[in-house]
């Protein structure tokens, strides 16, 4: 036996368990899938009071709406990897889910799950981010939408209130835009020590209309490099173009070093990445299979 | 609190305390011993179950949140005749050392053919990437579940 005591509630309403929270405040820690909660209760490194499990909440549903794709919290990564609907709107999502864990954390973990722990590492943050997603977050005095990139404001830590909860993700819907994530890690499944999404849309003369370039790894939140972004809007998607905003993405970044690799390196993986991700997205923009 | 649990097809009422993983109520409450306890942080595949016929890591599941679930464990495949074919295909191809990664590749791998029934050598080998062997004897687990697939007979 591992964990510490504690008292589990398991709310059927949104009301309800936006009431616990507001009630215990801090003291309560939400589970959704548990692929990051769990573990950190079974070492002790959290010591929450009170589990709040929303499984039962209606927050999974999936639905298009206004140009958005529409989210639920509990949407699993499963469901993002697996569902033709999210494929069809929002491919770069399947792509960034699929990279996450193992199968085990993709049959359990959600999306908002995922976001709310907010790991600067992790695939799901950096896409959202990428995507100029909007969050929403419920608490019982209302709710708020929150731009990604203004939700995760450091290392495992985001805009949430503790009396918050987040409920949708909404992902705008980009037709014709090529996708490609790229990453690197010592294993399969492990958190990367680089990652970088990339998204390019072309105009009808076939030049970059607009790009946008989210990294994982290189700092304490995911990160976009709109120095990079600008310089491959307007023109062709050259080689030479993609290249020399993979150098400008590059030299903008300042990643940490850390046990395992140094900062020095993140940066030229970093660059190195970037250019590959480039090069997908523009051939799927293409329509290069 | 008394709780009911559905592990392998059948009822079982039980106390759980709110901060129990279903790892540890199947081993220490149930004495569901063919569920191994490995990292206990979900990494290495051991405590795999099947709930609702996905795997899962037992260790990073709370209990309480699984209540009237179908959990489905190793023993769950066995049927009257005796082993599930997947387990013949281990034991004839020579997947099994040590055993102690045994029952998660075989849930694990058997809920990936449930969609993928005619995989590739390349695709089993990404579908057990979560389920680590410490006798490192991967190639003959990929092996036992290729020859499973192709329906191989008696000589796996």
């Amino acid at each position: 036996m591992s964990a510490h005591p504690l008292e589990y509630a398991a709310p059927e309403t949104l009301e309800d368990a936006l009431a616990l929270l507001a009630t215990h405040g801090p003291e309560a820690k939400v589970l959704a899938g548990g692929q990051s909660l769990v573990p950190l209760v079974n070492y002790r490194l959290a010591r929450p009071r009170l589990i709040v499990d929303i499984n039962g909440l209606p927050l999974a549903s999936v639905h298009a709406d206004d140009g958005r794709l529409r989210l639920g919290a509990l949407t699993r990564h499963h469901e993002l990897e697996e569902s033709p609907e999210i494929a069809r709107r929002c491919p770069l999502l399947g792509e960034a889910a699929r990279l996450v864990g193992n199968v085990r954390v993709r049959s359990l973990g959600t999306l908002g799950g995922s976001l709310a722990h907010a790991d600067p590492a992790a695939e799901l943050p950096m896409a959202m981010v990428a995507l100029d997603a909007h969050l929403t977050l419920a608490s019982s005095s209302g709710h708020r939408t929150v731009p990604a990139r203004e939700f995760f404001r450091g290392y495992l830590t985001t805009a949430l209130a503790p009396d918050e909860l987040l409920t949708e993700i909404a992902v705008p819907v980009l037709p014709g835009a090529g996708w490609a994530i790229e990453e690197f890690s010592r294993r399969r499944g492990d958190f990367a020590i680089v990652g970088v999404a990339a998204l390019v849309s072309l105009d009808g003369r076939g030049h970059v209309e607009d790009a946008r370039l989210a990294f994982a790894g290189v700092g304490d939140r995911p990160v976009r490099v709109p120095a990079a972004e600008d310089a491959l809007r307007g023109g062709e998607p050259a080689d030479a173009r993609l290249a020399r905003a993979a150098e400008i993405a590059r030299d903008g970044l300042e990643p940490p070093s850390d046990a395992f690799v140094s900062g020095a390196y993140r940066r030229l993986l970093a660059g190195v990445l970037c250019r590959r991700a480039l090069g997908r997205a523009v051939a799927r923009a293409l329509g290069v299979p | 609190m008394i709780q009911r649990l559905l592990v392998n097809g059948r009822a079982r009422e039980l106390d759980v305390l709110p901060h129990q993983t279903l790892l540890e109520v199947l081993r220490d409450t149930l004495g569901i011993f063919e569920v191994k306890e490995g990292c206990r942080e979900g990494v290495c595949g051991a405590c795999t179950v099947l709930l609702e016929g996905r795997p899962v890591s037992s260790c990073l599941v709370l209990a309480l949140a699984v209540r009237g679930r179908a959990i489905l464990t190793v023993r769950g495949l066995e049927g009257e005749g005796g082993l599930h074919p997947l387990q013949e295909a281990f034991v004839k191809s020579g997947a099994v050392q040590c055993g102690f990664c045994t029952p998660g590749m075989l849930l694990t791998a058997l809920a990936f053919l449930e969609h993928h029934p005619r995989p590739t050598r390349e695709a089993v080998r990404g579908a057990l990437e979560g389920n680590l062997c410490r006798c490192t004897g991967y190639t003959k687990i990929v092996d036992a579940v290729l020859a499973y697939a192709r329906g191989d007979e008696g000589h796996g």
